[in-house]
């Protein structure tokens, strides 16, 4: 098997257990971004990868190698840190060659594909400069140029664009993707920002204290998150929770809670008749909220809103229904008031469901 | 690595030309300056200004300073033909060359063992830098029980291990000069350790793993990664020492007065002997404007050459 495999990996500090058990496998060529609240074992999963933190149980494959005990230079792998962690004596072509020249690559060949690099990153300007006459977004540029001037089997990044400003960070975003498509190396990048989860990611690894929560594409994982942690840590604004009971009315199964009756939608209906509980957490996405019923799917709430915020064509809400708080974003176009207190609609066809004690997915 | 020679007044201080001089309270940062400023006036230039003063007079301890004869150039001329003078520079100048070059070395290859966290280093640092919180003169003192021909440890040793027959050591000149270098090498080495060792351990432990992903191995590390990094502390470290190498003298005042002959009398020992013990007030000081204008060159030329206060390892 190539790619990067895991197999019941475990990291413990002492008596304080990290990761308690963790597998995963990794095709060759796929984007895969490991997201995951602060403190939640990104960082040491990666670092695992890379050979700079030993593993205190399972193995770990890269290219079909056992590579558990490997030093990270045996692994064939490129990493872009956090802080960058460029040498500061050292101008930013020699930061970029530096691997190479300790491999021993001839000079033209590293004067080559120092140059493709310098030039896919717009760096070719400061080659001669030092670290700390750049910019942070330049920093960035030449710790990433560092590691794509190795042509590495796996590339591995820690929170490369989070000490970006907003606007180069998704710009970073895009160039990555496209870097991605460029080289077709495997890459196994660790955010915190779902965004940059959601933009970049072939598969998204979602983790919690050590845990993996759930893995797939972003599209599985926006529309079928099998607990409410990963439900509402991906998607921005987030969704909300709501208590509920399932009714039986008429032989319809509706949900109800305090301001709400809901249909449910076709996929649902068979897993709700299912249900050994009747307690469950309905989950409402803020954008599936709309100002009109724009299809029969729709379904009427009254909304009280504390605030509302401006952000273009869109409106958040922040908002009371039926005395619980919610999130709505609704699409009213840039001219639009402020909106206020009034009958909204949301699109029952997508909202979500969970068993209120065990929290998983209907 | 290498900076280009650059003039570190220049450098350090960028005009503002197109900026008003004077805005108003440009004064308050001398408000607070100055206080340091006259202390260091004080403390500082004022000896410095006196030995200047008092090279170009004769003048005997002992009598007042009103009795003592203006002589002009007379005693820096003297200096230069002095066959002492151009003696024991020989001699500062190859113990400033042994013992800096070998506690350099030893202090930063001990600081690059000792830098992880392997059991016993924390212990082993702490007693290694004990002969630090020696004051010179115990030094001094300790060695030359050490080194004593005939109740010393060094020759008992020497005999019971080896089967070497008791030296004198103090009174053999090339002995004694091995002996103070040794010394020197035994309380100065742990200085280079700890602050190397600090500057190892404030390293951003990123920047290293950096390296080591890049498939530098041990040494590389080192020699392209870890000295480069804190190579101003290096160059800070080898200034302290080379101003000491000039400065200090009380561990050959009291393991040898200098002697045998001037073999291990270094520069300041020297002043000390011809204002002390000869009594030469004025002929002492100029040696010690000499002195003065030599630890300045170097110190400037060091500076200009590693401008360690521009190379602050940000990043
Ligand atoms: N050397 C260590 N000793 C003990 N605990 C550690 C050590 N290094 C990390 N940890 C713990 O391991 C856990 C996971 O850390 P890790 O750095 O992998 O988190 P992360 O998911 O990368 O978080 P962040 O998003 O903040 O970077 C944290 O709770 C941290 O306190
Ligand atoms: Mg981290």
């Amino acid at each position: 098997m190539t790619g990067v495999v895991l197999r019941n990996v475990s990291k413990s500090y002492g008596a304080a257990t990290v990761i308690p058990n963790l597998s995963l496998s990794i095709t060759e060529g796929e984007f895969v971004v490991f997201v995951g609240p602060s403190g939640c074992g990104k960082s040491t999963t990666l670092r695992m990868i890379a050979g700079l933190e030993k593993v205190s149980g399972g193995n770990i494959e890269i290219a079909g190698k056992d590579v558990t005990w490997a030093r990270p230079k045996e692994r064939d792998i490129a990493m872009v840190f956090q802080s960058y962690a460029l040498y500061p004596h050292m101008n930013v072509g020699d930061n970029m060659s530096f691997a190479l020249r300790l491999a021993g690559t001839p000079k033209d060949e590293i004067a080559r594909r120092v140059q493709v690099a310098a030039d896919m990153l717009e760096l070719t300007p400061y080659l001669t400069r030092k670290p700390r006459d750049l910019s942070g977004g330049q920093r960035q540029r030449v710790a990433m140029g560092r590691s794509i001037v190795r042509d590495a089997y796996c590339f591995l990044f820690d929170e490369p664009l989070s000490n970006l400003d907003a606007k180069l960070r998704s710009s970073m975003r895009t160039e990555l993707a496209l870097l991605h498509k460029k080289l077709d190396r495997t890459m196994v990048y660790v955010t915190h920002d779902q965004i940059e989860a959601m933009t970049m990611a072939d598969r998204i690894v979602i983790m919690k204290d050590g845990l993996i929560q759930q893995v797939g594409s972003p599209k599985q994982v926006y529309n079928t998150p099998v607990n409410t942690f990963v439900a509402t840590f991906m998607g921005s604004p987030s969704m909300t929770l709501l208590p509920g009971e399932l009714t039986d009315e008429g032989g319809t199964i509706k949900v109800r809670g305090a301001g709400f009756n809901l249909p449910l939608p076709d996929r649902l209906r068979a897993r709700a008749a299912a249900s050994p509980t009747r307690a469950i957490t309905l989950g409402m996405r803020p954008e599936h909220f709309a100002a009109e019923a724009r299809t029969p799917d729709f379904a009427a709430v009254d909304l009280t809103v504390r605030v509302a915020e401006y952000v273009g064509s869109s409106q958040y809400l922040a908002a009371d229904l039926g005395g619980q708080a919610i999130t709505a974003a609704v699409e009213v176009g840039p001219e639009s008031d402020l909106l206020g207190d009034g009958r909204y609609y949301f699109d029952t066809s997508r909202l979500y469901l969970f068993d209120r004690k065990t929290e998983l997915a209907l | 690595m290498a900076h280009a020679p650059q003039d570190p007044l220049t450098a350090a201080l960028p005009m503002p030309m197109a900026k008003p001089r004077f805005e108003p309270g440009f004064l308050t940062p001398y408000a607070f300056i100055i206080p340091a400023l006259l202390v260091m006036l004080g403390g500082l230039l004022y000896p410095v200004f006196m030995a200047l003063y008092l090279s170009f007079y004769d003048w005997q301890i002992g009598l007042p300073l009103e009795d003592a004869d203006f002589i002009g150039m007379t005693n820096f001329a003297r200096m230069f033909t002095d066959p002492q003078v151009w003696e024991v520079l020989w001699v500062t100048l190859r113990f400033g060359f042994w013992t800096i070059t070998i506690e350099m070395t030893l202090g930063v290859a001990l600081a690059l063992l000792l830098e992880k966290p392997i059991r016993g280093a924390s212990v082993f640092r702490t007693i290694f830098i004990l002969p630090l919180m020696v004051s010179p003169v115990v030094v001094g003192l300790i060695w030359r029980y050490l080194f004593d021909a005939r109740i010393g440890w060094i020759n008992y040793y020497l005999g019971a291990w080896f089967g070497i027959d008791p030296q004198v050591w103090l009174g053999d000149a090339q002995l004694a000069f091995f002996a103070i270098v040794l010394t020197d090498i035994w309380q100065w080495t742990p200085f280079i350790f700890i602050i190397v060792i600090a500057g190892l351990q404030a390293l951003p432990s990123e920047v290293v793993e950096a390296s080591t992903i890049d498939g530098a191995n041990w040494w590389q590390q080192i020699f392209l990664v870890k000295l480069p990094m804190i190579k101003s502390i290096l160059v800070i470290a080898l200034l302290m020492r080379l101003i000491d190498v000039f400065r200090g003298m009380e561990v050959m005042l009291i393991m040898t007065g200098g002697g045998p002959g001037r073999s291990t009398e270094l520069l300041s020992l020297h002043i000390y002997n011809r204002a002390f013990n000869t009594q030469q007030l004025g002929y002492a000081s100029a040696i010690s404007v000499l002195l003065i204008v030599i630890v300045f060159a170097i110190s400037t030329a060091i500076l200009t050459m590693a401008n360690p206060m521009k190379n602050k390892s940000d990043v």
